[in-house]
């Protein structure tokens, strides 16, 4: 490694760090999608890579998502490592056949004889004023495909880190970038090439009286609602679940034992979320430590409207103070 | 108004439905040794194939589907090509993966239920497996040749869509991708006139398959996919180009599906007798015997011979298959990932404990 050079960035400087650092020192490591080289993303995600790596590796793709998927595939089958980016997740839909029916399943269909060490990045989210199909957060979808990981970043030095790990992890990982903290915080973030952990959770705060899990940019309400409840004299563990898919089941099921009470805030609609699928393994693992009936806080099982009311669509520090009181009251 | 452009497709056919030649025939007819073996491949085949259906109907093989009608196309492909290139098939190109030293036994274990049907194949341990969703491949061809681009190399993808598949975006995104990145990659478009039941007049309004190469800025060649000579130049050029740095090529190789769709089907519903009866006068397997016969190259005996040959081949493999245990349940997990997650590990302990003694 060399000496780490220390910098305060956004999130989606921490992305764009992270990639350019894995394409400095991985020449296998390649760049493609819509717009991501000249324009440098959407979101300038991948801006100056082109200038530093070359055409050959930072790819403007035809406009076809479907393509892009596969596309990556039989580029990693070849021992490359694609990291593919979606301009949005509510364009994903149409690379859906490509991710679930062969990314997801390469290795396990010729018994590691090939493998698809890819990266499916998309901002993902709502709360930025944007068009229809631009504020979705279907992480459930894929979190339900065996064979995929679902990595989800919750700030600049997480992005940073999670990234790395995911491009250096030899199976597919979606990547889902909550666009609406890209520019919210900046953090101090050390470009020295070191990966966090995948398929582990972070523990973001430590307490004893309920176990706040969540992910993405929920991530700051959840955090913000923890400091209102500590004034009221309750202290929440508040979780970075991160990893969506495959769950560390083991962080949740330690934290709900010791505080005996759960809420799950997501912003994706309630209706076999992942929030489910942590509420069932709590049910499952930690029933008999429970003081209350795990809640969840979630979007409604709604289209997420457009802009105009899309606030009154995300959970709030609000409506996850209020579950916690709920709970705490039992 | 004034003509922009004028494009064109031209068709390729060097044999008679007897074996006779229509004309001068390519360079590649004077080299014997590459004639005989393809004919060996074509008829090696075939053997498998009516093995493969047998298997099927007395329960001990899956659903497979028949490659009858698709032998010259798989032999010419797989002799065109160099081990150092790539094959991306669909699923009935078993005459290729012959070629591309993919065993008999390995394709009974895959159409037999056998995930290990296509995890050792040392002879060509970067191909794609086979690809049962329709057109998806074609995507996975212009990656790999993407990749082979990115790194300067040269080689060349040779990817099989069928008539059906060429409906799909797949198929219309990747020939245009092909086009925008000119890729190393030669496209074949098998149309054997059927998708299951649907014909290929219902594919497309387009006068042939291979004129969709025009819309990605591909050359589209039509060929007689019955007719060996014409559809192994058609592929031995195309690749030339593609390792040449020259781009991509779409081949249309025109075919009848002689068989059902795979054994679950029942192509009697939708198909007439006297349909099958002028498909089965174009046989190339029988043309090119004919050809072999008219010059010097192959006698009754020598039939006889091969046609011994071949079925010991197959019984052999069949054998083979048949005594080949199945995986342990627990392998249903311990290739999802390159590490089984720890989330995953309670789920492989159960299904041990569940069949225990069933682990090797």
């Amino acid at each position: 490694m060399s000496k780490a050079e220390m910098r305060d960035v956004t999130l989606v400087e921490a992305v764009n760090m992270a990639l350019a650092w894995e394409m400095e020192h991985d020449e296998n490591v390649v760049v493609l999608g819509e717009d991501i080289a000249t324009n440098g993303g959407v979101f300038r995600a991948t801006v100056g890579l082109k200038e530093r790596f070359g055409f050959k590796r930072v790819m403007d793709t035809p406009l076809a998502e479907n393509l892009i998927a596969g596309t990556a595939i039989g580029m990693a089958t070849q021992g490359l490592r694609p990291v593919a980016e979606f301009q949005f997740m509510g364009f994903i839909y149409a690379g859906m056949e490509q991710i679930v029916s062969h990314a997801a399943r390469m290795r396990n269909r010729t018994r590691g004889r090939l493998h698809c060490p890819i990266v499916y990045r998309a901002p993902f989210g709502g709360g930025i004023h944007a068009p229809e199909h631009h504020s979705e957060s279907t992480e459930a979808l894929f979190a339900h495909i065996p064979g995929l990981r679902v990595v989800i970043p919750s700030s600049p030095q997480r992005a940073y880190g999670l990234l790395l790990a995911a491009i250096r992890n030899n199976d597919p990982v979606i990547f889902l970038e909550p666009k609406r903290i890209y520019r919210a915080v900046t953090q101090t973030v050390a470009d020295n090439g070191e990966a966090l952990p995948l398929d582990s959770c972070f523990t973001l705060r430590e307490g004893d009286d309920v176990t706040l899990i969540s992910w993405g940019a929920s991530i700051l309400e959840t955090l913000q609602a923890a400091d209102q409840l500590a004034e009221q004299g309750i202290t929440a563990e508040v979780i970075d679940v991160a990893t969506v898919s495959p769950l560390d089941r083991e962080t949740l099921l330690c934290s709900v034992a010791k505080t005996g009470r759960a809420v799950i805030v997501h912003e994706a609609c309630r209706n076999g979320g992942v929030g489910a699928e942590i509420a069932a393994s709590i049910a499952e693992g930690a029933f008999l430590d429970l003081q209350a009936p795990v809640v969840r806080v979630t979007g409604y099982d709604t289209v997420m409207p457009y802009y105009r009311n899309e606030q009154a669509y995300l959970p709030g520090v609000a409506d996850i103070v209020e579950a916690v009181e709920q709970v705490i009251a039992l | 108004m004034r003509q922009r452009h004028e494009f064109h497709v031209d068709s390729t056919r060097y044999l008679d439905n007897h074996g006779k030649p229509l004309g001068d025939l390519p360079p590649l007819a004077e080299d014997s040794d590459r004639v005989l073996a393809a004919y060996r491949n074509m008829v090696l085949t075939r053997t498998f194939d009516a093995k493969a259906i047998a298997l099927q109907r007395t329960g001990k093989c899956g659903t497979y589907p028949s490659v009858l009608g698709h032998e010259v196309i798989g032999t010419a492909i797989g002799q065109s090509m160099a081990k150092t290139d790539v094959f991306v098939p669909y699923y009935r190109d078993q005459a290729a993966h012959m070629l591309r030293g993919v065993s008999l036994k390995e394709m009974l274990l895959y159409w037999g239920g056998d995930e290990r049907g296509s995890a050792n194949w040392p002879e060509c341990p970067q191909d794609l497996p086979i690809s049962v969703p329709i057109a998806t491949q074609c995507c996975h061809a212009v990656g790999v040749a993407s990749a082979f681009r990115i790194r300067g190399e040269d080689r060349a993808v040779v990817c099989c869509v069928g008539d059906g598949g060429t409906s799909k975006g797949d198929f219309l995104e990747s020939i245009n991708l092909a086009g925008a990145w000119h890729l190393p990659v030669v496209f074949v478009a098998i149309n054997n006139q059927w998708a299951i039941s649907t014909p290929r007049s219902l594919q497309t309004g387009a006068e042939t398959i291979a004129q969709k190469a025009i819309s990605a800025g591909l050359p589209g060649h039509v060929v007689d996919g019955n007719d060996y000579f014409a559809t192994s130049e058609a592929l031995d050029n195309a690749l030339e180009r593609a390792r040449g740095g020259k781009g991509g090529t779409l081949i249309e190789a025109v075919t009848y599906r002689l068989g059902d769709h795979t054994t679950a089907d029942d192509a009697t519903r939708y198909r007439t007798a006297e349909d099958l009866k002028r498909a089965w006068e174009k046989d190339g397997i029988k043309r090119l015997q004919n050809w072999l016969h008219d010059n010097g190259h192959w006698s009754a005996d020598k039939e006889k011979a091969l046609q011994a040959e071949a079925r010991a081949l197959v019984d052999k493999a069949v054998e083979e298959y048949l005594a080949t245990e199945a995986e342990p349940p627990t392998a249903m997990l311990d290739s999802l990932f390159e590490t089984l997650p720890v989330a995953l590990q309670g789920q492989r302990e159960r299904i041990a404990n569940k069949y225990r003694g069933g682990e090797s």
